[in-house]
């Protein structure tokens, strides 16, 4: 990019020779070099807005094959290139009602070149419909030597000609996963900085090549700490993942954010009200992600369908303000019973696209704090948020 | 849009005690970990600060800062041809705390100067008792001046905390509710760089965390100066990063957002930049760097107005409000210069003039509560609002 030629925020041009007296003062942090032009940060804010427009969200269809390889083997069915073909289909060919429930969709590299019955491209069929295309573009996790586990996540290497290519191929956006624990012993504070640190670096890379960062700083829900550990963890690691973008010069408008509910850990004693998980998880958000985010599209990790939907219709219902949109980016959460009911059976194809569709719905009712789950939590009307005091 | 305090129909829903905190022998060993939680504040301290944070940057209110230092006050003495006594400085903030109930709904809080905080009206009334019995909130200037740091060009930390806790539990006790810390940084060619950031940043966050400890809300002020021929654009990326840098360490010293206030500069370029911008502009690029950087959970922005005029600083204020981007914390005002200069040249030290000078203020007071609601008309008004109060290289 040639920085003279880039006009800055009220459109006037810097002259090289400016720019050259500031590249000599080294130690001054606080230069600013053009990271994007105007249009650009234009074009990647509204892509952020159109994928989690009001009563969208994401569905997170990007299983890598070996991930793919536990799903199909629960529901006995081969791993095979077909099979994954087979199952995203009857995702992508659900019809007009997920368009107003679905923003975007997440594809793994594979299925993104991958065509339906008919030979129309997954890419088109889904893009045709207005929804926005997506692709998971990390290479998994590693471990970081020295520390009780962890890991960081690769992928960086030829990122940029990669981003190239997808956004040629049809993405508009991208997602990177890492992953931290909680233990007696984690996450550690280099588990932390790492992990933020390859994130920022992703985002900015796909930034500049029109794409829309996802990031993903999932903190696993195994073990037995408490609603307000996680809390904990999940604050910090959010400070150190927005000090690092900022670091980074990412333009936080075009972005969002994939992070955890703020839940306790699957074996922990204590149960929580929705309620509770919500008032956790606004907290949590409103004391670590600037308003400058586009939207908030939390993972499911390894809760039920229902309780994914329940939780997220909580979060929309907490009254503490919540200045950015608060939607989903499931994956199991959206494709369980849609699995079940498939059981890789031609037949079952049109009852397992029911099923998808009919998650979609509720989650698009959830994400407008306007679902009603039935008599499990009671009455619609009475949610008991308690003291914001206790977060 | 503001917390509301939930008050809960049925009792509040107490946590149970976390299982971790039942004491584990070998977690201190564990040094490398970073995510262990010793709670800083209970639940009643924590309402205790949000609730006095939200007083005093109630809508339509905003902050009196009256801690100018005996060395400032002296620059604001002399060209009024006022000798700098500890009589004049009484006599002088006497006639700002006594203005009428006008101000009630305008002013939230008041910053007082440690030998202020002591004084009486000729009645015998003390300072504090008088601001706090009208539902004013009291604060504290806690700070000891700026510091150089070796090695920088010179740029500077600000000094203070030795023994801070101790005076912050006196000044509890003497009707303080909040404080206010000032820290320096300057944009130039080398300005500012990594370690001013990081050190301010640190220092203020230390500060917060001693006045949470002690029931008082801390104001964080990372003021950037407009001293320099630097553009808009140029200063709104400081602050981002002056910012993005103060609240990773407020969120390392685990300072609890809700019971704190930021007192930033507004985005504006330079004093000696060739190019003007409007008031929306400079809204703008404010909300913008700030929606960047501020989470939700800080009750309240109390902009400085450092070297503006009465009047740029109300109409900037204004547009602040009406900027149409999402902004989900108070946004509103916390002057010195920006509310006193006309009450101060209408004094110029004369008994006689008191109740015009008072009248000076309670006119700016008002003007800017309306500001801070973003329903301020300027009236182009008179020569002494509108003449720019920047001094150079301002250090008070």
């Amino acid at each position: 990019m040639n920085h003279q030629d880039l006009p800055n925020f009220l459109g006037t041009k810097e002259t090289l020779s400016s720019q050259t007296r500031r590249l000599v003062d080294a130690n001054s942090m606080t230069l600013q070099f053009p990271t994007l032009s105007e249009a650009q940060k234009r074009d990647l804010h509204e892509t952020a807005l159109r994928i989690v427009s009001p009563g969208k969200g994401i569905l997170a269809a990007d299983e890598s094959v070996g991930s793919m390889a536990k799903r199909l083997a629960q529901v006995g069915v081969e791993n095979t290139e077909e099979n994954r073909r087979q199952f995203r289909q009857i995702l992508f060919s659900a019809d007009d009602r997920i368009n107003s429930c679905i923003g975007g969709v997440i594809f793994f590299h594979e299925t993104l070149y991958q065509h339906s019955d008919n030979g129309v491209s997954f890419v088109k069929m889904i893009r045709d419909r207005g929804v926005m295309i997506g692709v998971k573009v990390d290479k998994g996790v590693v471990p970081l030597p020295g520390t009780c586990g962890e890991t960081t996540t690769q992928g960086l290497d030829g990122l940029s000609e990669r981003c190239a290519q997808y956004k040629k191929d049809g993405a508009v956006f991208a997602k990177w996963r890492c992953v931290l624990k909680i233990s007696e012993s984690n996450p550690s504070k280099l588990a932390i900085t790492e992990n933020a640190n390859v994130m920022a670096r992703y985002s900015s890379i796909c930034q500049q090549h029109g794409i829309v960062p996802v990031i993903e700083p999932e903190i696993l829900p195994d073990g037995d700490h408490d609603l307000k550990r996680c809390q904990y963890v999940t604050e910090k690691v959010l400070a150190a993942v927005y000090k690092a973008m900022s670091d980074h010069h990412v333009y936080l408008e075009g972005t969002l954010l994939k992070p955890n509910m703020v839940t306790a850990g699957h074996s922990c004693p204590t149960k929580y009200s929705p309620e509770e998980v919500a008032m956790a998880t606004v907290t949590a958000m409103r004391r670590t992600v600037p308003p400058a985010v586009a939207g908030i599209a939390f993972l499911s990790g390894g809760q039920s369908e229902e309780e994914a939907s329940v939780h997220l219709n909580a979060i929309n219902n907490c009254p503490l303000p919540k200045p950015w949109i608060l939607t989903f980016s499931f994956g199991r959460a959206l494709q369980a019973s849609a699995l079940r009911a498939w059981r890789g059976h031609h037949e079952n194809q049109k009852a397992a696209t029911e099923q998808f569709i009919k998650r979609a719905e509720v989650n698009s009712l959830a994400c407008q704090g306007k679902y009603n789950a039935g008599d499990n939590h009671g009455d619609a009307g009475q949610r008991v948020y308690g003291s914001c005091y206790a977060y | 849009m503001r917390c509301q305090s939930v008050t809960p129909s049925h009792d509040a829903i107490a946590l149970a005690p976390p299982a971790y905190l039942a004491l584990c022998p070998l977690r201190h060993l564990l040094a490398a970990t970073m995510t262990h939680q010793y709670p800083a504040l209970t639940p009643e301290q924590k309402k205790e600060l949000q609730e006095i944070a939200q007083r005093i940057v109630a809508p339509g209110k905003g902050i009196l800062a009256a801690d100018e230092s005996t060395g400032s006050m002296a620059k604001r003495l002399s060209p009024i041809g006022v000798e700098n006594t500890e009589e004049n400085r009484r006599r002088y903030r006497q006639l700002l705390f006594t203005a009428d109930q006008r101000i009630d709904s305008c002013i939230g809080g008041v910053i007082f100067f440690h030998e202020t905080l002591y004084q009486k009206t000729d009645d015998g009334v003390p300072f504090a008792k008088l601001i706090k019995d009208r539902g004013i909130v009291v604060g504290i200037k806690v700070d000891k001046g700026v510091v150089p740091l070796a090695g920088t060009n010179g740029e500077t930390t600000t000094q203070g905390l030795d023994g801070l806790s101790e005076r912050c539990a006196q000044y509890k006790k003497d009707g303080a509710d909040f404080a206010k810390w000032r820290c320096v940084l300057k944009i130039s060619e080398t300005t500012p760089s990594e370690l001013a950031i990081f050190e301010n940043a640190n220092v203020l966050a230390r500060y917060a965390s001693i006045c949470q400890q002690n029931g008082i809300v801390p104001i964080v002020e990372p003021e950037i100066l407009p001293d320099g021929d630097h553009d808009l654009k140029r200063c709104q990326y400081v602050s981002e990063k002056v910012l993005a840098a103060v609240y990773k360490a407020l969120s390392d010293h685990h300072v609890y957002l809700e019971g704190t206030l930021l007192k930033p500069n507004m985005v504006t370029p330079g004093h000696s930049c060739p190019t003007k911008f409007s008031n929306q502009e400079i809204a703008m690029a404010t909300v913008t760097a700030l929606r960047r950087t501020v989470p939700p959970a800080v009750t309240g922005v109390t902009f400085l107005s450092g070297g503006q005029s009465e009047e740029e600083a109300s109409v900037n204020l204004n547009a602040i409000n009406t900027c149409p981007l999402l902004k989900p914390w108070a946004l509103t005002f916390s002057y010195g210069r920006a509310l006193q200069a006309s009450a101060l040249n209408a004094w110029k030290g004369e008994l006689n003039n008191e109740k015009a000078a008072t009248e000076e203020f309670i006119k700016r007071a008002e003007a800017n509560g309306l500001a801070a609601l973003g329903k301020y008309v300027s009236s182009g008004s008179g020569s002494a609002a509108s003449q720019s109060l920047y001094v150079a290289n301002h250090a008070y």
